[in-house]
């Protein structure tokens, strides 16, 4: 195959240590960064959908709603592809262990807050979206599973594509499993063509999986405390501004990333 | 947009309420004969209908994929081993290499079934008991991870779980992949097994029918809660002249509500409109129409309508949900299945429980078995948070 080519025209992060990308870049040059607020403000939501959306939802919807602010589209207008390792584990958390103890009293509302298409279906409510929006899972690929699912709409469709990939940290005896241990977010709005939002064009290539890119540090160990953070090394490489990275795609599958010069 | 290049459906398979395999649903539909049963899944099973597929439990794994083991891959394994699917598999496999053939899955809650267990004996400190350890089954990605397994397959692999559109969604998925020359071929589908976080989150929606689900009959009261697997293989027309056609797809949100339909069908109309362009054919050369038809309310409303306002009175429309249930995440490949039956077999299912129409539905609705040609047939699959999703199929050499 030959390479997928996509202009990435705007990003977004947030963690507990980082509120955005610009935190990122800030860090990767050695300065000393304050933490964000405790919450994702999530400010796309309408207040009342902000109370009663659960803690995936303003992750998501946080980092959606940088990226696509920093790319200057109309969010109603973009594709969405929203990926997840866990979905939103203290809900599960919830539902199960409600489940174990009272089945009978399971809330309505945690129910549906609990598919995995919660912040698909709340950011496409609030943003008027009726453009496709699709939610993934791979587990420890889901970025890489992300991106390309992101690449090839953007590329077969000839729209721009808004990716969000976050994972929450896990709740009761679930954190043990799934190893997430603090909150991760990312996202980036993908375009098939260069224009004046372009901050960087990427050729993906599909090869056989080796190692991810390694991360300088405090980074190097994030990917192991949460599965979203797969995407710091793409992160990384859009910060410095050239270079290339490698990301899991799959179980064995892995994506080369080349930043190319913007023409 | 540009019309599609078909792409050829070289194998494909369904195990529900109704059975093992292609035959066994055409058997059943033939004879309206439903699968759904009285609840008799879990420990406190609310009074409800299901559609509960015989014989996971005995269906363990290969013992070289116990880690995957939970029942909602069992019902996996027990889905591919129907109508030659692995072997179908294995001639792509062969054919174009493993890491040229993706694996497109679709499911609402995977198996979150082996998780709420896990709750159910927490050990002493609070935590799952060590044995056995699964961490794999504990995932959305859980049935992705060993099918890929299960199939020794090395390209793209991705879960899809947007509800109960999940498994519609794939064919999309894996036709931009295609087209795109990632890959050669593709495995889609879906599964989901029962569970209690599905029966008693529906039933605290007041979803949940206390019968037989009743899709479109104006007396209906809830869905009837279904588990499936369906799986089908995908590859470019030259490869496979004479199979069956995936001929469109549309994608579409509604952006109106979490859990219930935008009033007027925005969504869902958006994406049926979406279908039929990438297809390159007009409403009037759909010859039927597998509606999602959940037996809801609110969903059959707006279908219903829909309907009525889009397609002439010789289009046939039926939701096979009376048969198998609502299947969630495997809707989407179980009712593609059921359209791929119509068109090979000449054979419009009747919308099994609708006894007294409700009168928003017009003159499309096949309310029992029919005979009559099918090149074109639809298939519609909406899910929560508004995401919509429509698949066209047409006989091998139909042409708009």
């Amino acid at each position: 195959m030959s390479a997928l080519r996509v202009c990435v025209e705007g990003v977004g992060l947030w963690s507990p240590q980082l509120g955005n990308f610009a935190a990122l870049q800030a860090l990767l040059c050695g300065t000393a960064v304050p933490p964000p607020p405790a919450r994702p403000a999530a400010a796309v939501l309408p207040p009342n959908e902000r109370r009663r959306a659960p803690e995936s939802v303003l992750l998501a919807v946080e980092v959606a709603g940088q990226a696509v602010a920093m790319s200057g589209h109309d969010a109603a207008t973009l594709a969405c592809v929203f990926a997840s390792s866990h979905g939103d584990q203290a809900t599960t958390d919830y539902m199960c262990r409600t489940l174990a103890q009272a089945p009978a009293e399971l809330s309505p509302t945690r129910f549906h807050n609990s598919v995995h298409n919660a912040p698909a279906g709340y950011w496409t409510i609030a943003t008027g979206c009726h453009a496709p929006s699709t939610a993934v899972a791979a587990q420890h690929a889901s970025f890489g599973a992300g991106l390309l699912e992101a690449v090839t709409l953007a590329l077969g469709e000839q729209r721009p594509v808004l990716l969000v990939c976050s994972d929450t940290a896990g709740s009761g005896p679930l954190r043990k499993v799934t190893g997430c241990t603090q909150p991760f977010g990312c996202a980036l709005v993908l375009s098939p063509t260069p224009g004046e939002a372009t901050l960087a064009q990427l050729a993906l290539t599909l090869t056989p999986l080796r190692m991810a890119t390694a991360l300088p540090e405090p980074l190097a160990s994030w990917p192991d405390i949460n599965t979203s953070a797969a995407a710091l090394p793409l992160l990384a490489l859009l910060a410095h501004g050239h270079g290339c990275c490698e990301l899991g795609a799959a179980a064995t599958l892995g994506l080369h990333i080349d930043m190319e010069d913007s023409a | 947009m540009p019309v599609m290049t078909p792409l050829a459906i070289t194998a494909h398979t369904a195990t529900t309420a109704l059975g093992c395999g292609l035959d066994a649903q055409l058997d059943a539909l033939r004879h309206a004969r439903s699968g759904l049963r009285r609840n008799d899944f879990g420990n406190a099973a609310l009074p409800c209908w299901i559609g509960r597929v015989d014989g996971v439990e005995d269906s363990p794994l290969a013992a070289d994929h116990a880690t995957w083991d939970c029942r909602n891959n069992r019902l996996a394994w027990l889905g591919l081993r129907q109508d030659d699917f692995l072997a179908r598999v294995h001639v792509a496999r062969e054919r174009y290499g493993p890491d040229r053939i993706a694996l497109l899955l679709g499911t609402s809650t995977a198996s979150i079934g082996a998780t709420e267990q896990a709750y159910r004996q927490l050990d002493a400190a609070g935590d799952f008991a060590r044995d056995p350890w699964h961490p794999g089954v504990h995932a959305p990605h859980s049935l992705a991870a060993f099918v890929t397994v299960a199939l020794s397959l090395e390209g793209p692999c991705m879960t899809i779980s947007t509800a109960c559109s999940s498994s519609a969604k794939v064919f999309a998925s894996a036709e931009r992949m295609l087209r795109l020359g990632l890959i050669d071929a593709a495995v889609v589908g879906g599964v989901d097994t029962l569970c209690d976080s599905v029966l008693f989150g529906f039933n605290a929606l007041e979803l949940v029918s206390a019968e037989p689900c009743r899709p479109f009959d104006a007396l209906r009261n809830g869905i009837s809660i279904g588990e499936a697997a369906g799986f089908a293989l995908l590859e470019r027309v030259e490869a496979a002249p004479d199979a069956p056609r995936l001929l469109g797809y549309g994608e579409a949100s509604d952006a109106h509500h979490m859990s219930t339909p935008h009033p007027q069908g925005l969504g869902a109309e958006l994406a049926l409109r979406d279908a039929l362009v990438r297809a390159g054919i007009a409403a009037e050369q759909v010859d039927y129409i597998n509606l999602h038809g959940t037996a809801s309310l609110k969903n059959d409303e707006v279908e219903a309508a829909l309907i009525g306002r889009t397609f002439p009175a010789g289009t046939r429309v039926s939701s096979t949900k009376g048969f198998t249930g609502h299947t969630l995440g495997a809707a989407g490949i179980v009712e593609a299945a059921i359209a791929l039956l119509a068109i090979g077999h000449g054979f419009i299912p009747g919308n099994l429980g609708g006894s007294a129409p409700d009168p928003i539905c017009g003159p499309q609705f096949a309310w029992r078995n029919e005979r009559r040609r099918v090149d074109v047939a639809l298939s519609n699959s909406f899910g929560f948070g508004g995401n919509n999703a429509c698949l066209v199929f047409a006989r091998a050499g139909f042409s708009a």
